[in-house]
């Protein structure tokens, strides 16, 4: 029993170990209390709403979400719109769909079937409207740095004034969280740019936190379900491990041995 | 496997019996003797052939869902993510379940580098074990390749371009192993068609391995030859079946909160960023346990010659039981050994530590003192140790330590004393 533990211990100072060099790189990030970390976390509804508003408001001029699909704002784990508030949400969108029987492409309101409409025909397209830089897909852009959530919680909100001796180009912009500081993105939020449905004051601290909640779901749409899965899993295998030790425990007292 | 007579009880079992003797193989297993001092790092065979049952059977299913074409490959992953049904949950499996793999066989090398169990007449069970090892490896890296993100692409590109340090044929080399003139498609396809043929070919080395190790039976604690069947062993079931089966469910529940919890830690962020040949990632880091190769690779200047020495790093291990030149298996009683043993064992964490780092300046320095030391240990300090170190008593059956509960004899006649 001894060694079990030692290796119990070998196993978390490993996993402990291998955190820490991923995470060696990270920066001071502004900290916020997110409802969806730990072993029970969960979106907030709300917030998850709010920030979709944010999304498209905001950030959709520039950014698509090509991996999102219009049904995925009313499916379970999500942002939960009602089936009939994600068909009116997809309805207000022109999507490209054809050819038809005469061989035209044609505009039809959005179906909840269909993917979220992209801000911009391709990448070049992107790329000529923002002076060159690519506004990068957000479907998983949370998983796709290395601070995640935290880090563009911060982005959001990291703007401010060059230090004395930068110069900025036109067009680029200064924030203190960017890699190398400088990003051609202009300061997207300010304070009310927004008008929230539920009387939530539109601060900038409150739409990062809200679009950032929104950003993780589209990028872990499942990780509600993960969760609760996790922890009957866990649960389920300690109660069957115990049981397991018992028997062996059983077995092994007919032989002179120790296990 | 000679040493059976098994006859199977019933008439129909004893007609087949006689045509194909799979009964019998049955019975060699579950009686199979073995050794009953064996303790906690002896269940990591069992837990890597789980690992490796489990990869391949999420494999699988990946492998109906997942589409191997340079425009569609990430958007599959994608759609594995979010719209198959508990696709999140097979591809973390398969993600993380790679991690857990070599965590597990690093633990099973190391176990088998301290308790002597490379040493005749168990060479070949090691050097299968070896091969196993490095088609582990190339596995593990072209699966890394196939969600075709930025560290994907460009550890491809970096590892394939190892083999243009080869004189003259080099980069003809690549460019076949590329089938083009960069990573592309054809690259991607072929190392699609390579992962899933890998595991099988691991699957039919692990049978040879265990065919092997049956002949000669386990090594144990105390590393001492036993007679078998006798006092010193147990039969496989149900002895060592509950007991691997234990340590399992404990090794699952570690496995389960990677899943479940922190499904991404292990991997790197990049790897969401869909693959583009026009921009190149800060750092290009391989999975973490290919780091210290990665450290020994980059800590030699010339790129031909740290090729070399990153692939006698591992090739080094199939010479190891003739490099060991101690009769005594078990470090147990190899008081210089053990301490070896244990420098080494921080050696391979400071490489795999120094390979996450950039290759300049204190880092780099660690680096080549770390790989310097590595092969030290294997080429000079293991051969001389075997002539010139003093080692303990070793007991003449494993019953004897065993009934003070430790493999150390000493203190087993301490504690054996003292009941007195």
């Amino acid at each position: 029993m001894k060694k079990l533990f030692k290796l119990i211990l070998i196993l978390s100072f490993f996993s402990l170990n291998s955190a820490q060099t991923f995470a060696a790189e990270k920066v001071d990030y502004l900290k916020t209390d997110w409802s969806f970390k730990g072993l029970f976390g969960k979106f907030d509804r709300a917030s998850l709403q709010r920030g979709y508003q944010v999304y498209t408001e905001v950030c959709a001029s520039c950014h698509s979400m090509k991996y999102l699909s219009y049904r995925n704002l009313s499916e379970e784990g999500g942002p939960e719109f009602s089936e009939a508030a994600a068909k009116a949400i997809a309805a207000s969108f022109d999507v490209k769909d054809g050819p038809n029987a005469d061989g035209e492409m044609f505009t039809r309101p959005g179906k909840l079937s269909d993917k979220f409409v992209m801000p911009y025909d391709n990448v070049k397209a992107a790329q000529a409207a923002n002076g060159g830089a690519y506004p990068p897909d957000m479907s998983v852009l949370v998983k796709a740095r290395g601070g995640g959530v935290d880090y563009i919680y911060s982005l959001l909100q990291g703007y401010e004034d060059p230090p004395s001796g930068v110069t900025l180009d036109d067009g680029v912009y200064y924030n203190k969280y960017m890699y190398g500081n400088k990003i051609r993105m202009a300061a997207p939020l300010s304070d009310g740019i927004v008008e929230y449905g539920d009387g939530t004051n539109a601060s900038v601290e409150q739409m990062s936190k809200d679009v950032t909640t929104f950003l993780m779901w589209a990028a872990e749409p499942h990780l509600e379900a993960r969760h609760q899965m996790g922890f009957k899993a866990i649960v389920y295998l300690i109660i069957l491990t115990i049981l397991v030790y018992f028997s062996m425990k059983k077995i092994w007292s007919r032989v002179e041995s120790e296990v | 496997m000679s040493d059976h007579d098994y006859k199977p009880k019933s008439k129909v079992g004893q007609w087949f019996n006689d045509r194909l003797p799979l009964l019998t193989l049955a019975n060699h297993l579950t009686d199979y003797p073995t050794p009953k001092n064996l303790n906690y790092w002896w269940t990591f065979g069992g837990i890597l052939t789980f690992c490796l049952i489990t990869q391949i059977i999420t494999g699988l299913t990946l492998a109906m869902h997942y589409i191997a074409h340079a425009d569609m490959a990430f958007e599959s992953v994608e759609h594995i993510m979010r719209d198959v049904n508990y696709g999140w949950l097979i591809r973390y499996i398969h993600a993380n379940g790679a991690s857990m793999f070599f965590l597990a066989v690093y633990i099973h090398i190391f176990r088998s580098l301290f308790y002597g169990s490379y040493k005749s007449p168990r060479e070949i069970i090691w050097i299968l074990g070896i091969v196993i090892y490095l088609l582990m490896m190339a596995a593990a890296f072209m699966g890394y390749v196939l969600p075709w993100g930025q560290m994907s692409f460009w550890g491809a590109t970096v590892i394939t371009n190892l083999f243009s340090a080869i004189p003259l044929v080099g980069e003809g080399i690549v460019t076949w192993l590329w089938g083009g003139y960069s990573v592309d498609n054809p690259t991607l396809t072929r190392f699609f068609t390579l992962h899933y043929l890998i595991p099988f070919l691991i699957l039919g080395l692990v049978v040879l391995h265990i065919w092997a190790l049956h002949v000669p039976g386990n090594n144990n604690p105390v590393g001492i030859d036993i007679k078998k069947p006798s006092k010193d062993t147990v039969p496989f079931h149900p002895y060592i079946v509950i007991k691997d089966g234990f340590a399992l469910l404990m090794f699952m529940i570690v496995f389960a909160f990677f899943v479940f919890y922190t499904p991404n830690i292990l991997g790197h962020a990049d790897n969401y960023i869909e693959a583009n040949p026009m921009v190149t990632p800060a750092h290009i880091v391989p999975e973490w346990y290919l780091l210290p190769f990665y450290a020994i690779l980059r800590s030699v200047p010339d790129k031909l010659l740290g090729v070399v020495a990153m692939l006698s790093a591992i090739l080094i291990l199939a010479a190891l039981p003739w490099l060991d030149t101690s009769k005594i298996r078990s470090a147990v009683f190899r008081p210089l050994y053990k301490q070896f043993y244990w420098i080494l064992v921080a050696d391979v964490l400071i490489l795999g530590y120094v390979g996450a780092m950039p290759a300049e300046g204190l880092y780099l320095l660690i680096a080549r003192v770390a790989t310097a030391y590595y092969f030290l240990h294997f080429l000079v300090i293991l051969p001389v140790l075997g002539f010139k170190e003093r080692t303990l008593p070793v007991p003449l059956s494993i019953t004897e330590p065993i009934l003070g509960g430790s493999p150390n004899l000493a203190a087993a006649r301490h504690r054996e004393s003292k009941i007195k």
